[in-house]
């Protein structure tokens, strides 16, 4: 069996669509109804004259399903238009993460040591604790909350990706 | 400007007319009762009352699928809704265009549980191509032209409009469909040239083709289905068919080679699996078509003509895929084989055709049926001297429930015409028939229109009887009963060690006096003998008709590809089934 078995890639799929009530439903839905991975999603109006909103879903199976993803979703009746950014050409990918750190003494200088390496910012701070927000690539902000964690780690909220083509293409135009 | 100032009720009622619906089926309840009101003044649409909403939609596909208009459901909330799932789930699978307007609790009691209130729109999602919740009675009539237009563009399918029923009262502008399109749903029509010059080229140079062709192409339309038929009679290569496409491509025609799939020809299914080029025009390659996937058609290069891009390289990955609907793509396929003045081989498809009336001499389809006229009436011979005694008639439209009877249906009855023949093949619902039937003769007011049934399939649906004679309705409904579940009987005796687990039919009805407490006709055949003086009474007779065709009740729907087995791996009748050990794979699917 295992010679027939493809391997699974990792995309990151940008949909288009109407704002109206129910669309994300509909997204999910599919997922969960046909069995597609849905690693993460986010979802936001991006286009309020337009009441168009975007979908950045990351998913991951063989090249078949990809497409078979592509198309389901290119079927959904609310769908303006769905771009494959992982298929189509460079894009930047970015995830935002607030983390919150419980501490004192050298702990506490230690999570601030890293999160300057990081690039992360306190947003909160407290003589207890600190928030720190971080952007980046899933897997920085991974590596960022993995050192976290001994050093008080309590709290994580992510956003999921977001992604853009590089260059001069949009979906909105 | 046309606006004008309606109650939702009657926007709904006008959104209908200026749509060209002349008939509904519905059910009222509370959450619709302004829709009804509105019906009830108006003389434009025609509302069938049936007995159970599953009926309704399944009267509605029934009307879809034998006049190529949409059909239209009305029921109310909660139950309503819930009633209809199954006939929007099998219009989905299937591809036929509904609408299902459903009534909803007022708005400000919406996510209240209210009495009769259910997440229609959240329950129907899935089930559906498309549903709207509408929240203003001034977005009703842009929803409804919508909901038609979503209804029929591009791969047919249910769409539901769930209207609360403030927004029934309330006043609102209506627009007409003229006025209205949609923001974003436009499915391509027309395919790209270089993919079908790719096919065409193709095909020109097969040594063993095989046309495999689907419900799209009926879906497309009666131009769709006469440019097949010209482009295969130009090849002269061999046509199978799904069940679903059963018309599209002549029966009578030599080319045609019977149904393929699990109870398909054993000339089609090898013809499938043997050929170099497979071409298929509308098809799914659904799991009862291919079989074994990892054996399906292995030394062929294929070809996908499909108006759903996601249901190209779904099952089976294919060599040149075309989106486009089919009558576009046959009409570019024809215009390049002629302008590039293809001929076929003519050497290697002779051969091929040797081959295949090698297979067709087997006669797979073949039973034995005592002669005398006291034996036992075999269910293919019923149904076989059902379509001889009305060969004759330009005008028969058939239904079937689910089963063996409706596989014998498929097999025996050659379907010369599309837009016959009306069976759920997707979801596979027993009840299906009858009120698709009902549907049918609707659409069809002279035509003559038989449900071919199983006794176990129609105790689904058998309340709709009284839907029949309530508006006199002429249909006839041809029950093959061997009181069995026989597809179930049929996996128990060839799968399960002959262990018959709850699939014998007790305690069933009487079917005669059933039919005469209902106020129709009642006829019954017991020996082969009274076959054919009760199917021309059944004719005869100027309304609905139920007859009792007691059969044999140990016969199996041969030939058969067992779950789990290839193309080439058939079972042709019983002196086959002997030697077959079931294997385990096969056995987990369906």
């Amino acid at each position: 069996m295992s010679d027939t078995v493809e391997s699974t890639e990792r995309h990151t799929i940008a949909v288009l669509v109407d704002n109206e009530p129910g669309v994300l439903a509909r997204v999910i839905g599919l997922f969960s109804g046909r069995g597609y991975n849905i690693e993460s999603l986010t979802v936001a109006e991006v286009d309020a004259n337009g009441a168009r909103s975007r979908i950045t879903i990351v998913t991951s199976g063989t090249p078949q399903i990809i497409d078979q993803i592509r198309s389901q979703l290119g079927r959904l009746v609310p769908v303006h238009r769905v771009n494959d950014l992982t298929e189509e050409g460079p894009s930047v990918e970015r995830e935002l993460a607030l983390v919150k750190v419980n501490g004192s003494g050298d702990r506490r200088i230690e999570a601030l040591r890293i999160a300057d390496i990081f690039r992360a910012r306190a947003v909160d701070s407290t003589h207890e604790s600190f928030v720190f927000e971080v952007t980046g690539s899933s897997g920085k902000l991974d590596a960022f909350i993995n050192l976290m964690r001994p050093l008080g780690l309590v709290d994580v909220s992510r956003t999921g990706v977001v992604a853009i083509a590089r260059g001069e293409e949009g979906l909105l135009a | 400007m046309t606006d004008q100032q309606m109650t939702g009720a009657q926007i709904v009622l006008k959104a209908l007319a200026d749509q060209g619906v002349d008939v509904i089926f519905g059910y009222p309840g509370g959450a619709v009762l302004p829709i009804y009101d509105a019906l009830f003044q108006q003389n434009h649409i025609r509302h069938i009352l049936v007995r159970h909403e599953q009926a309704a939609v399944h009267a509605a596909e029934g009307y879809a699928r034998s006049t190529g208009k949409v059909g239209v459901v009305l029921v109310t909330s909660g139950p309503g809704a819930t009633n209809a799932v199954t006939g929007l789930t099998d219009a989905l699978m299937d591809s036929i265009p509904v609408v299902c307007i459903t009534g909803q609790v007022p708005t400000h009691l919406i996510g209240n549980d209210a009495f009769q209130e259910c997440d229609t729109t959240g329950i129907t999602r899935p089930c559906t191509k498309h549903n709207y919740l509408v929240k203003s009675t001034d977005r009703l009539a842009r929803v409804m032209h919508e909901a038609f237009y979503v209804a029929r563009a591009g791969r047919p399918g249910p769409v539901v409009v769930d209207i609360p029923k403030d927004i029934q009262f309330a006043k609102g502008d209506y627009v007409g469909p003229a006025e209205v399109e949609h923001r974003t749903y436009r499915p391509r029509m027309v395919p790209e040239t270089a993919r079908v010059e790719e096919a065409v080229e193709l095909i020109a140079n097969a040594r063993r083709p095989v046309f495999y062709t689907g419900g799209g192409v009926i879906n497309s339309g009666p131009r769709a289905t006469d440019l097949l038929t010209r482009f295969v009679r130009m090849t002269g290569y061999p046509c199978t068919s799904t069940l679903l496409g059963l018309g599209a491509f002549a029966a009578r025609e030599p080319q045609f080679l019977g149904m393929l799939g699990m109870h398909g020809t054993y000339e089609a299914n090898l013809a499938m699996h043997g050929c170099d080029v497979m071409i298929n025009i509308g098809a799914r390659f659904d799991d009862r078509v291919t079989g074994l996937l990892s054996a399906f058609s292995p030394g062929s290069k294929k070809i996908h003509v499909d108006i759903d891009p996601s249901s190209i390289n779904k099952n089976v990955v294919v060599d040149v895929p075309v989106v486009g609907d089919c009558a576009a793509v046959l009409e570019e396929m024809i215009a390049i084989w002629q302008a590039r003045n293809y001929t076929p081989n003519r050497l290697a498809i002779d051969d091929w055709w040797a081959q295949i009336n090698l297979w067709r001499a087997r006669d797979s389809l073949k039973f034995n049926q005592p002669v005398e006229d006291d034996a036992i009436i075999k269910p293919q011979y019923a149904i076989k001297r059902l379509a001889q005694l009305t060969a004759d008639r330009d005008d028969v439209f058939i239904t079937t429930e689910v089963g063996q009877h409706q596989m014998w249906a498929a097999q025996h009855i050659p379907f010369n015409k599309p837009n016959r023949w009306m069976t759920s093949g997707g979801l596979g619902t027993m009840g299906y028939g009858f009120p698709a039937a009902i549907g049918v003769q609707l659409g069809n007011p002279d035509a003559l229109v038989v449900d071919v049934a199983g006794e176990a399939s129609i105790m689904m649906m058998i309340q709709e009887i009284s839907t029949a004679v309530q508006y006199r309705l002429p249909v006839k409904l041809f029950i093959l009963n061997n009181f069995w579940m026989g597809m179930v009987r049929q996996w128990q005796e060839l799968l399960h060690g002959e262990r018959y687990s709850e699939s014998y039919s007790e305690a069933l009805p009487d079917f005669v006096r059933l039919a005469e407490a209902f106020g129709c006709r009642g006829l019954r055949a017991t020996t082969k003998g009274e076959v054919d003086d009760v199917i021309r009474e059944m004719i005869a007779h100027p309304g609905p008709v139920v007859v009792d065709m007691q059969v044999d009740k140990t016969e199996n729907c041969f030939p058969m590809i067992p779950g789990g087995h290839a193309h080439n791996d058939m079972l042709l009748g019983p002196e086959d089934e002997a030697e077959r050990v079931p294997d385990e794979k096969g056995m987990v699917l369906v």
